[in-house]
């Protein structure tokens, strides 16, 4: 990763000082090896602080909702994930695509530090990566854990590639990966609709309303979202109950179906870590049962399926009744 | 002193419930978060940071203050106080030092004039059960505010090892719940407990955050802090959520509405955020109309607004909640180095 980050540098450096952006997008170091902050860089100067380690699991992509309305050009590293939702807000018109300058750059899927303490003794000194072995040096001594252990639950299961034509890539040479992101949802469709439910509430009931998930979701770019708009009658701060917030999440989950790139930042932010991803995830296997293979954000222009009609489309009532394709 | 061996703290819990209701950090669905106790339940005492603090125990996310009703032309007005003689007492159990010292921060808010009636209520009913801590992390940076997280206050002290649970009464509220549960209880602890303590405080001397530097951070200065350049940068990656407020032990800013029932309307308080962009929202507009303001807002309260009207207490216990679990990684401590004496440098 150093090399890559190194690499970066050199591409941000190169690109302030020959002025071709006005600032460049990625992170920051933090006060630990696992805690960088997404950041803009203006300067060569500023550029000092900046990082790119197996911690930086951030998507930068929403930023530039904001960033390409300012003067000149930005120019931002996205993981091969990141692409996925920069393509879909692009093509939501969300971003000033001709005032974004994207890097490509490699993953190959970040760590969970709270992953990683749960599985350690002691403070976390330093952590580097070697194939599947992650070592972590703590102050009660040495551990070496198995990274598929410890990845953010978004990375688990990831085999996203690149999805940014005519830009530059630095190294992402991944081999391809059989994984089955569905997994998990196949795992919730087994069970009686009475132990589904028993899941969702004690998950949903840990719910905070911190507003996280849909704060840091790239498919949530509402200027005014109707839960924070006290004019829509349905404004809520407050739960009724402590299970009450099913419905901000199912809500949430069907108004961002079929733009949803499963970026999975939802479940990486969530504070009393539910995984809301599934919620998403069970939406893009049904999509992709009624309506064909679809992934939205493999590209920024195209129809999709939730906004587009064709007479072959699944009738509702056969959906309802289970009886669609 | 007493103690109680680890493997009969059930029997102590059972016994407090006889008579009290009793919260305690429980594991649910993967996390722990202070809940009510029951046979079963997972408990999880020595976790170090619930997700939410205690504060929900006096404070709690959503609470009713009072209802309306309608007949013609009437309007029936019901006090939801009237009913706070039915509740019951409850013990808070395995309160860490920071979040402690975070109740006395609420206490100030809450029980100066005018007293708000609904955390006093809840308040008397408690005995306060801390304990010490033993293992800190990097996060951690009590000491800064003057915490000792091995000698944690509250009604009864408690300290835990692998054997035992140490208690030490240190109110007459303490006392009295250790009349309660004393037939489960033998004498003994000091040495183990001097012990433990002076293993804790050397973990404690060499963490990453022990010597932050507030100096800067006093009444005098507001205005340079306030103007201070670094802001915009500090709060650029804000992503406006609420999780640093809601998980934050010192946070106590809530909102008043009302909810239209079938059976007429409820007027009911919540937590609110000052990262919310309809934070203070009012018939004219907002007051703060960016995030960097609002961002500015949250850790000058804390850092200089509670303090200049509080004898100099700040309302940042160094719990690193907020260290944890920001999702894009900001907090109070980047805050107070950007910002802060220099001796980090």
């Amino acid at each position: 990763m150093k090399e890559v980050e190194l690499k970066m540098l050199e591409r941000a450096k190169a690109l302030l000082e020959r002025g071709e952006v006005a600032r460049v997008i990625g992170w920051k170091k933090g006060d630990f090896c696992f805690d960088p902050t997404p950041a803009s860089f203006e300067s060569v100067d500023e550029l000092k602080d900046f990082t790119y380690d197996w911690f930086c699991g951030a998507n930068l992509s929403k930023y530039l909702i904001q960033m390409s309305k300012k003067d000149g050009k930005t120019a931002v590293f996205l993981k091969p994930c990141d692409t996925y939702s920069f393509n879909q807000l692009v093509k939501e018109h969300r971003i000033a695509r001709e005032k974004v300058y994207v890097i490509a750059v490699e993953c190959l899927g970040k760590l969970n530090i709270e992953a990683i303490k749960e599985k350690t003794d002691g403070i976390v000194e330093s952590v580097s990566v070697v194939d599947k072995d992650v070592k972590v040096v703590t102050t009660s001594g040495e551990f070496t854990l198995y990274k598929p252990e410890v990845v953010l639950s978004k990375c688990a299961v990831c085999n996203k590639t690149h999805q940014v034509k005519d830009e530059e890539i630095i190294i992402h040479e991944r081999p391809e990966r059989d994984v089955n992101r569905f997994e998990e949802v196949e795992k919730l469709e087994a069970m009686t609709a009475e132990e589904r439910f028993a899941f969702w509430k004690a998950q949903l009931s840990k719910c905070i309303r911190c507003n996280a998930c849909r704060n840091v979701c790239p498919a949530c770019s509402c200027i005014k979202c109707v839960f924070d708009n006290p004019q829509s009658g349905i404004a809520a701060k407050a739960n009724d109950s402590d299970f009450e917030e099913q419905l901000f999440h199912i809500i949430r989950a069907f108004h961002v179906s079929g733009r949803c790139t499963d970026c999975g930042e939802c479940s990486r932010v969530c504070p009393q870590n539910i995984p809301l991803h599934l919620l998403n995830r069970k939406f893009i296997k049904d999509i992709d049962n009624l309506y064909g293979e679809y992934q939205a954000g493999e590209t920024s222009d195209g129809k999709t399926p939730l906004t587009s009609y064709s007479e072959n489309d699944a009738e509702p009532t056969d959906v309802v009744n289970g009886e669609a394709k | 002193m007493l103690k109680i061996a680890k493997e009969n703290l059930n029997a102590l819990y059972a016994k407090i419930n006889e008579t009290m209701g009793l919260f305690i950090p429980i594991k649910k669905a993967g996390e722990v978060n202070y809940h009510v106790w029951g046979e079963g339940k997972e408990v999880s005492i020595e976790t170090l940071k619930t997700v939410k603090s205690p504060k929900n125990m006096f404070f709690p996310q959503t609470e009713n203050m009072m209802k309306f009703k309608t007949d013609g032309k009437n309007l029936e007005i019901i006090d939801v106080r009237e009913s706070f003689n039915e509740r019951r007492s409850f013990v808070l159990f395995g309160v860490k030092a920071c979040d402690y010292k975070a109740i006395e921060v609420l206490d100030k808010v809450f029980l100066a004039d005018p007293v708000d009636s609904f955390y006093q209520d809840r308040r008397q009913r408690t005995t306060v059960v801390t304990l010490a801590c033993s293992k800190p992390e990097e996060s951690c940076f009590c000491g800064v505010f003057g915490i000792d997280a091995t000698a944690p206050q509250g009604d009864v002290t408690t300290w835990l090892d692998n054997e035992y649970l140490y208690w030490q009464a240190n109110t007459e509220k303490g006392e009295n719940l250790t009349t309660l549960v004393k037939e489960l209880m033998e004498n003994g602890g000091e040495t183990e407990v001097a012990a433990q303590q002076e293993a804790t405080k050397a973990v404690l001397a060499k963490l990453p955050f022990a010597a932050l530097d507030l100096s800067r951070f006093k009444p005098e200065n507001l205005n340079d802090l306030f103007n201070d350049p670094a802001w915009e940068e500090m709060s650029e990656a804000c992503l406006g959520c609420g999780t640093c407020t809601f998980v934050c032990p010192t946070c106590q800013c809530f909102d008043i509405r009302d909810f239209k029932t079938n059976e007429g309307v409820v007027r009911y308080r919540c937590w609110d955020s000052c990262m919310y962009s309809d934070f203070t929202l009012m018939a004219h507009g907002n007051s703060r109309t960016t995030q960097m303001q609002r961002f500015r807002q949250r850790f000058m309260h804390k850092l200089v607004y509670y303090p200049s009207q509080n004898d100099g207490l700040y309302s940042c216990v160094g719990c690193g909640r907020c260290v944890n679990k920001c999702p894009q990684r900001l907090n109070i401590v980047k805050v107070i180095k950007t910002l802060g004496g220099k001796n980090d440098d």
